[in-house]
C-alpha cells in the first residue's frame, strides 16, 4: 500500500503542460528525491500535491483513499505538509512561536483566550529534541544559524504529526555543513516513518539520502526507480536528455 | 500563572536581567527622561511644581494615547498619517451632536464609530485594494479633515448642550490629583501590552510585521488581520478627539493639526520599528513622555520654542541610529 499515488497526474497553465501524465507511488516513511531541469515542473508537482493548484486531469490517492485538496489546507488536515523554498518564518519571533505560526496554542482567562507560551515552550523543546537539534525555542530567529533555521522550518511540520513533508530545494541557498544537517533532519523524518519528497538540484544530496529517485523532464516522468538501482550519471543523462527513459 | 513566573526566572536567568534591560531602546529613552527631569527640577524651580506635573502628565498623554495604535500599525509593517485628522473628526463629531442637544454617551460612541469607520476605510483600501499605507493615509489626512470642516461649517464649538460639564469634566477634569486622560492612557497602556504578548492578534501583528509573506502561507487571515490594526490606530485617535475637546472645552477645525508627525516620533523613539515587527505599548508611551518634556523644559528654561523640532528630529534620528547599531552587532 502506498502512502500517497498519484495517476495520470496533468496541469496545463494555458498552453503550457507544466506535467502530463504523471503516475508516482510513495511508500510511508520512503525519501523520494524529485529531480529535472528548471521549468521540469517540479515545483507545480509540489504545489498539486500541496493543494496550491487543482490538477487540470488525474487523481490522487492518500492511503488507498481517493483525495481531492481545493486549497492547502484541505492538503494540510490529510498530512501533507511543506517546507517552502525561503523557509517562510518571521525573524522577529522565537522559535517555539514560529513553529506555532497560525495555530498557536491558548487556555482560556476567564472570558478570554490567551496564548499558552509555556504549551508552545514545551512542545517545541521536544520537536527541536526530537530532530536533535539544538535550537532553543526561546531564542529569536534572527539570531539562528542556517541549520537551525531549517529546524525551525522542519519543527513546523512536525506540529501536526504528518504524513508527507514535502520540500523544494530546501539546500539551494546554504553552506555544505547546514546542508549536512538538513540531510540529517530528512532521515529523522523518515526514521519516524514520515514520507519526504526532496527535490534538490544537488546529486549527492538527494543520493545521500533518497530511497527512490524520481526525474521529471519537460513536464513528464522519465523514471522513478530505487536510488540503489541508478546513479548521478544516469540521472544525469535523464535530466538532460541524452538518455531517453529509465 | 506560575508558568509565566517560571518564564520570567528562567529568563533573567537565560541573559541577565542588567544586560536584558540595557538591549532595549525604551530603557535608554526612559533614562534620557529621567535625567532631563532631574536636571529641570535641579535647575528651575518651575518644573516640579505640582501644577506644571500636572500639565505634562495631562499633555503627554493624548500624544501617548495614539502612539500605542501607531505603534500596532507600526509594527505590522504600515504607517497611519491620518490621526491627526481622525483627532479633529471625533472631535467635531461630538461637539456637533452634544452642541444640538445630544447626550454625552451618545455622541461618544458616534464619534468613536465614525474613527473606526475611518480606519476600516483606510485598512480595506491598503489590505484589499493592495494600496500603499503612505498614500491610503496621506489622502485621509486630507479627507477627514475636510469632512470635520463640512460638518462644523468651520466654526468653533464651545457649547456642548446639556452634558456640558460632563464633557469638560472627563477631558478636563482630576480624580485622585492625576488628570482624567492619564487614566485612559494607564488603561490603554495594560490592555495593550497585554494584547500584544498574550493574543492571537497581538501575535499575527508582529508576524505580519515581520514577514507578510510567511504569515499569509501559514494561514493567518492577513487582510483581515490589517483592516482592524487601522481600526484600533483610528480608535485611539477617536479617544485623544474626545479628551482633547473636553480638556479645550471649545473645538475648531485646526485641532490635531501636525500631530502625526509628533505621535510617529513618540512611537519609533519608544522603539517601534518603522521596518516592521518590533515595538511595544509601554516604548510608545516612554516615547511620548520624553518629547513632552524636552518641550516643557524649552519653555521653562526660557529657550524659543522653536528648537522644540530641531530636538525631536534629533531624538528620531538618534532611536533610529540606536536601532541600526543594535542589529548590525547581532
Ligand atoms: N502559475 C503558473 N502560471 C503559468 N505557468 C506556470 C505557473 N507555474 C509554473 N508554470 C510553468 O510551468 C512549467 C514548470 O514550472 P516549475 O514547476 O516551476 O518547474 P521547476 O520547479 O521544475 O523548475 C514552467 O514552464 C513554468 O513556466
Ligand atoms: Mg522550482
Amino acid at each position: 500500500m502506498s502512502r500517497l499515488s498519484l495517476k495520470g497526474i496533468t496541469k496545463s497553465f494555458g498552453a503550457i503542460h507544466a506535467l502530463e501524465n504523471v503516475s508516482l507511488d510513495i511508500a510511508a516513511g520512503e525519501v523520494l528525491g524529485l529531480m529535472g531541469d528548471n521549468g521540469a515542473g517540479k515545483s507545480t508537482l509540489v504545489k498539486v500535491i500541496a493543494g496550491n493548484f487543482r490538477p487540470t486531469r488525474g487523481e490522487m490517492r492518500m492511503d488507498d483513499r481517493p483525495v481531492e485538496f481545493h486549497r492547502p489546507v484541505d492538503a494540510q488536515r490529510a498530512g501533507i505538509e511543506v517546507v517552502y523554498q525561503d523557509l517562510a518564518l518571521c525573524d522577529n519571533l522565537t522559535a517555539a512561536s514560529n513553529v506555532f505560526l497560525g495555530r498557536e496554542a491558548t487556555r482560556r482567562v476567564g472570558p478570554i483566550k490567551v496564548i499558552d507560551y509555556a504549551e508552545m515552550h514545551r512542545t517545541s523543546a521536544g520537536l527541536f529534541r526530537q530532530l536533535k537539534s539544538e535550537t532553543r525555542p526561546r531564542d529569536l530567529v534572527r539570531k539562528m544559524s542556517g541549520g537551525q533555521r531549517q529546524a525551525v522550518a522542519i519543527a513546523r511540520t512536525l506540529l501536526s504529526k504528518p504524513k508527507i513533508v514535502l520540500m523544494d530545494e530546501p539546500t539551494a541557498a546554504i553552506s555544505v555543513r547546514q546542508v549536512a544537517e538538513v540531510l540529517d533532519l530528512i532521515r529523522r523524518l523518515r526514521d519516524q516513518g514520515i514520507s519526504v519528497v526532496l527535490i534538490s538540484h544537488r546529486m549527492p544530496d538527494v543520493f545521500a539520502v533518497a530511497d527512490k529517485i524520481a526525474v521529471l523532464r519537460r513536464g513528464s516522468l522519465v523514471t522513478a526507480k530505487p536510488a540503489a538501482h541508478s546513479s548521478p550519471e544516469e540521472v544525469t543523462g535523464l535530466i538532460t536528455g541524452a538518455i531517453e527513459a529509465a | 500563572m506560575t508558568s509565566t513566573l517560571d518564564q520570567a526566572i528562567d529568563q533573567i536567568q537565560h541573559r541577565g536581567t542588567l544586560s536584558r534591560m540595557m538591549s532595549h531602546q525604551i530603557f535608554w529613552v526612559f533614562a534620557a527622561a529621567v535625567l532631563a527631569c532631574l536636571a529641570l527640577t535641579l535647575m528651575t524651580d518651575t518644573f516640579a511644581t505640582e501644577r506644571n506635573l500636572f500639565n505634562v502628565s495631562r499633555n503627554f498623554a493624548f500624544v501617548a494615547i495614539i502612539a500605542i495604535g501607531m505603534t500596532a500599525v507600526i509594527a505590522s509593517g504600515g504607517i497611519d498619517l491620518s490621526v491627526g485628522s481622525v483627532v479633529v473628526l471625533s472631535a467635531m463629531v461630538i461637539s456637533t451632536m452634544m452642541e444640538s442637544g445630544n447626550s454625552f454617551w451618545l455622541s461618544a460612541i458616534c464619534a468613536l464609530l465614525v474613527a473606526l469607520a475611518v480606519g476600516a476605510i483606510n485598512g480595506t483600501l491598503i489590505a484589499y485594494a493592495g494600496m500603499p499605507a503612505f498614500v491610503v493615509t496621506l489622502g485621509m489626512l486630507s479627507a477627514a479633515r475636510s469632512a470635520a470642516m463640512v460638518l462644523s461649517n468651520n466654526k468653533m464649538i464651545w457649547e456642548f448642550g446639556p452634558d456640558h460639564d460632563l464633557l469638560l469634566w472627563i477631558g478636563g477634569g482630576s480624580t485622585l490629583g492625576l488628570p482624567h486622560p492619564l487614566y485612559a492612557l494607564i488603561a490603554l497602556t495594560l490592555v495593550t501590552g497585554f494584547v500584544f504578548r498574550w493574543t492571537r492578534w497581538g501575535q499575527y501583528l508582529f508576524a505580519i510585521g515581520g514577514n507578510e509573506q510567511a504569515a499569509t502561507l501559514t494561514g493567518i487571515p492577513v487582510k483581515r488581520l490589517k483592516v482592524t490594526i487601522y481600526m484600533f490606530s483610528a480608535f485611539t485617535a477617536g479617544i485623544a478627539g474626545i479628551l482633547m475637546a473636553g480638556w479645550l472645552g471649545s473645538v475648531t477645525t485646526n485641532l490635531g493639526q501636525a500631530m502625526e508627525l509628533t505621535v510617529i516620533a513618540a512611537a519609533v523613539i519608544g522603539g517601534a520599528n518603522l521596518a516592521g515587527g518590533e515595538g511595544t505599548a509601554t516604548g510608545a508611551v516612554v516615547g511620548a513622555l520624553l518629547i513632552e518634556v524636552i518641550r516643557n523644559s524649552l519653555i521653562l528654561l526660557g529657550i524659543s520654542t522653536f528648537w522644540q523640532g530641531m530636538f525631536i528630529g534629533t531624538f528620531i534620528v538618534v532611536a533610529v541610529g540606536f536601532d541600526r547599531v543594535r542589529h548590525m552587532r547581532n
